[in-house]
């Protein structure tokens, strides 16, 4: 056996960049990054070399001419003669209008499914698993279509249709009609009320929460929120002469005029999304409660707490810190699987930007960015906002 | 043991680094691929659809059918890429197709800012409006906040704005991707009104069940010139579908049709007969040799396809479904628009 000689004034040499464990690891990096971005130039060069083949230049000027075309749904103020960038703005609201919706939605929906398919009771269980399997592996487009398809073919058609809760909600195969709030002169009170109530009840739980720690006596909380909740505000709307009023959908013409139109469009992709990322949320859930091990119920059990508090006091504080971080990035799926509303003809922002815009224009570089620059800032904005939540719920290390 | 990876991975990159594409001429790429490469629409009764035995047929399938015979004689030689309003351009500029044959409206930003070269008109058509019978609607001016489908991507997406604005009227748009899925939503009520390009929508309701039951509206809102297009850049490809499509057209002025073209070329030659003729078919002259191709190349097309006007009459005309009358789209003796330059 021969024993490995060192000698620390051995020369350096280039091939020791290669050789020597010393180096390799640092050589290997430099190469990869060399070679990432040799990758980059050359993309980049070829984007330029293809645009000047074209003779198309790269620039962003089209946003300021106008966009000539109509939008259906409209959060703000737009028409034909608006700018290409305003186009831009009303498909980016309808995006985050649907995203949003979408994960209060799909949120509601998984935890109820995931709770449920943990049931004692076989027939629920094996249902929401059913809905689980079923749903989880149909592709979304599909399910998209198909709610679409069934809107459109199964309601009556506007003048078909017949007004359901004394005239207040409508549904026809262009959407569904709900009344909308008017505020009269003096409206604004009555909302200020609700408001200042909210605020109260907020104000009312923390310090019974306060009272409870310290004196160890519990104060009714929900009856005397529920009486906050109600009580002042329609004292007030009462007094005031009942200054907010519904505006009732009404059948004018070739459509219903008045009260809120939410299209078929959006209702689709809505539900759609919400009942797929649902899914795979009631997965999450349930493997976050099964994380908690059975003695920690049985614990609470022991101290004589209800089921009701064992969950909300002992299991899901404690199964959350598992459920976040996989659930912001359904979040982000939802949110990425929204750009399939053209496919249903809901105007996002694939479908004004990245669709007729692009499309009049021609302007498919420019265009392409922009939208993944816009998706790209609303994941990490999703990401960055649930990491603080998951911050605050996750296991405190002292 | 010395290892030679560092060497061999640098030259890898810098050998993709100096990677560059060589661009050949359209023509000289098409004759290599042995196919033509042709964007249609997705379907469209007369104008491009997919019959029972799977095989493209109609009125814009034929431009394509008629240039594969004269570049590779063989009509049957084309790849047919179907294309919505929203994906044709970006399929021609990339060089996907080869050609764009797909009721496509020739407009001044279209040809100078996307960059494509309208080769001709083969439709005269314009907008209109239609709607089912049982509303009640006699004229476009009565459907003040109508529910209108309309394919996006398109030119009547732009004239439909202008014109209810114009017209001081308020709609509901909603937007679709192709004619299908215009029909689903049209059938099933979902919009009151289908509004595109007055043949196809004449297209549309031939393949509807009850097509009386449907109305095409007195207004026609706007000029839409239909043609084939391809890319800027490439001249002598440019030449060669224009001059594909304008043999079709003076083929029909010159009663050529597909079965008599070849007596047409042999009796051109005999005195005192028409010498267009015989420029047109191969008979005289080296017309073909100008844009790259042999003399034949038109006498293929026609005897290919037919003459404008059979194909018209095939696919559009008043004795098929769609029952489209000639109208604008007469020739030019005839009182009607078409009118392609001499074959000189």
């Amino acid at each position: 056996m021969s024993v490995a000689t060192y000698s620390p004034e051995e020369k350096f040499r280039l091939g020791m960049l290669w050789t020597d464990s010393r180096y390799r690891s640092t050589t290997i990096q430099i190469i990869a990054l060399f070679i990432v971005m040799l990758l980059g130039a050359y993309l980049i060069n070829n984007i330029i070399t293809n645009l000047a083949a074209l003779g198309k230049d790269f620039n962003f000027s089209f946003l300021f001419e106008p966009a000539y075309y109509d939008i259906n749904q409209r959060l703000i103020e737009y028409n034909s003669r608006s700018p290409h960038w305003m186009a831009a703005v009303v498909g980016i609201l309808n995006t985050l209008l649907v995203a949003v919706l979408g994960c209060i939605l799909a949120t509601i929906i998984g935890v109820i499914a995931g709770v449920l398919r943990l049931s004692k009771n076989f027939v629920i269980s094996r249902l929401m698993s059913v809905y689980i399997e079923v749903v989880r592996n149909i592709p979304l487009l599909l399910q998209i279509l198909l709610l679409y398809a069934i809107f459109i073919e199964v309601l009556p058609r506007p003048r078909a249709s017949e007004p359901m809760l004394d005239g207040m909600v409508v549904a026809t195969n262009r959407g569904f009609y709900i009344p909308s709030l008017v505020l009269g002169e003096t409206g604004w009170i009555v909302v200020a009320t609700f408001l200042a109530s909210l605020a109260a009840i907020w104000g009312f739980r923390r310090w019974a929460h306060k009272r409870q720690e310290e004196t160890g006596q519990i104060t009714p909380v929900f009856l005397i929120s529920l009486a906050i909740f109600l009580v002042p505000t329609t004292v007030v709307f009462f007094a005031l002469g009942s200054p907010i009023s519904l505006e009732t959908p009404e059948l004018k013409g070739f459509n219903y005029q008045g009260g809120i139109h939410l299209r078929n469009s959006l209702v689709a992709l809505w539900l759609a999304l919400s009942i797929y990322t649902g899914a795979f949320i009631a997965e999450i859930v349930r493997s976050g409660i099964q994380a908690i091990s059975k003695g920690q119920t049985e614990a609470a059990y022991a101290l004589g707490l209800r089921p009701n508090r064992t969950m909300n006091l002992v299991i899901l504080p404690q199964a959350l810190r598992v459920i976040i971080p996989p659930l912001i990035s359904q979040f982000l799926n939802l949110t990425k699987n929204s750009s399939l509303a053209i496919a249903v003809g809901y105007m996002d922002v694939t479908g004004t930007l990245g669709g007729i815009t692009l499309n009049q224009t021609g302007r498919e570089m420019e265009c392409v960015l922009l939208l993944m620059a816009f998706y790209l800032t609303v994941s990490l904005t999703i990401s960055a906002v649930m990491n603080k939540y998951n911050a605050s719920v996750k296991l405190k290390e002292r | 043991m010395k290892s030679n990876i560092l060497p061999v991975a640098l030259s890898a990159a810098f050998g993709l680094a100096a990677m560059t594409a060589a661009s050949a001429s359209t023509l000289e790429e098409v004759k290599e691929r042995g196919t033509l490469n042709c964007g249609v629409s997705t379907g469209l009764a007369g104008f491009s659809q997919i019959d029972d035995a799977g095989d493209w047929q109609g009125f814009d399938v034929a431009v394509c059918r008629a240039v594969a015979a004269a570049v590779l004689d063989d009509p049957s030689a084309v790849q047919f890429v179907p294309t919505t309003g929203k994906t044709r351009f970006t399929a021609l500029a990339s060089g996907e197709i080869d050609m764009l044959a797909r009721n496509t409206t020739w407009t001044f930003s279209r040809d100078a800012d996307l960059k494509f070269t309208f080769i001709g008109v083969n439709y005269y058509d314009g907008q209109g409006f239609m709607v089912p019978k049982e509303l009640g609607v006699e004229s476009a001016k009565e459907l003040d906040g109508a529910t209108v489908c309309i394919q996006t991507g398109t030119t009547t997406e732009l004239n439909l704005a202008d014109y209810f604005r114009k017209n001081n009227m308020s709609y509901e748009p909603v937007p679709i991707e192709t004619n299908t899925e215009a029909r689903q939503n049209y059938l099933a009520g979902a919009c009151d009104v289908y509004t595109t390009d007055a043949s196809g929508l004449a297209a549309s309701r031939s393949s509807f069940e009850n097509p009386a039951d449907h109305v095409i509206l007195p207004e026609i809102i706007s000029k839409e010139p239909l043609g084939p297009l391809v890319r800027h850049g490439d001249n002598e490809w440019e030449d060669i579908v224009r001059w594909t499509l304008n043999s079709l057209i003076i083929a029909e002025e010159k009663g050529i049709t597909a079965a008599n073209a070849d007596e047409k070329k042999a009796a051109s030659t005999a005195p005192g007969a028409d010498t267009e003729i015989a420029r047109l078919l191969g008979a005289e002259g080296e017309y073909g040799a100008m844009v790259g191709l042999d003399n034949e190349f038109a006498l293929r097309a026609i005897k290919a396809v037919g003459n404008y006007g059979e194909l018209f009459s095939q696919n559009l005309g008043e004795d098929t479904k769609i029952g489209l009358a000639r109208g604008l789209n007469a020739q030019w003796t005839d009182g009607g628009l078409l009118y392609a330059p001499p074959f000189r």
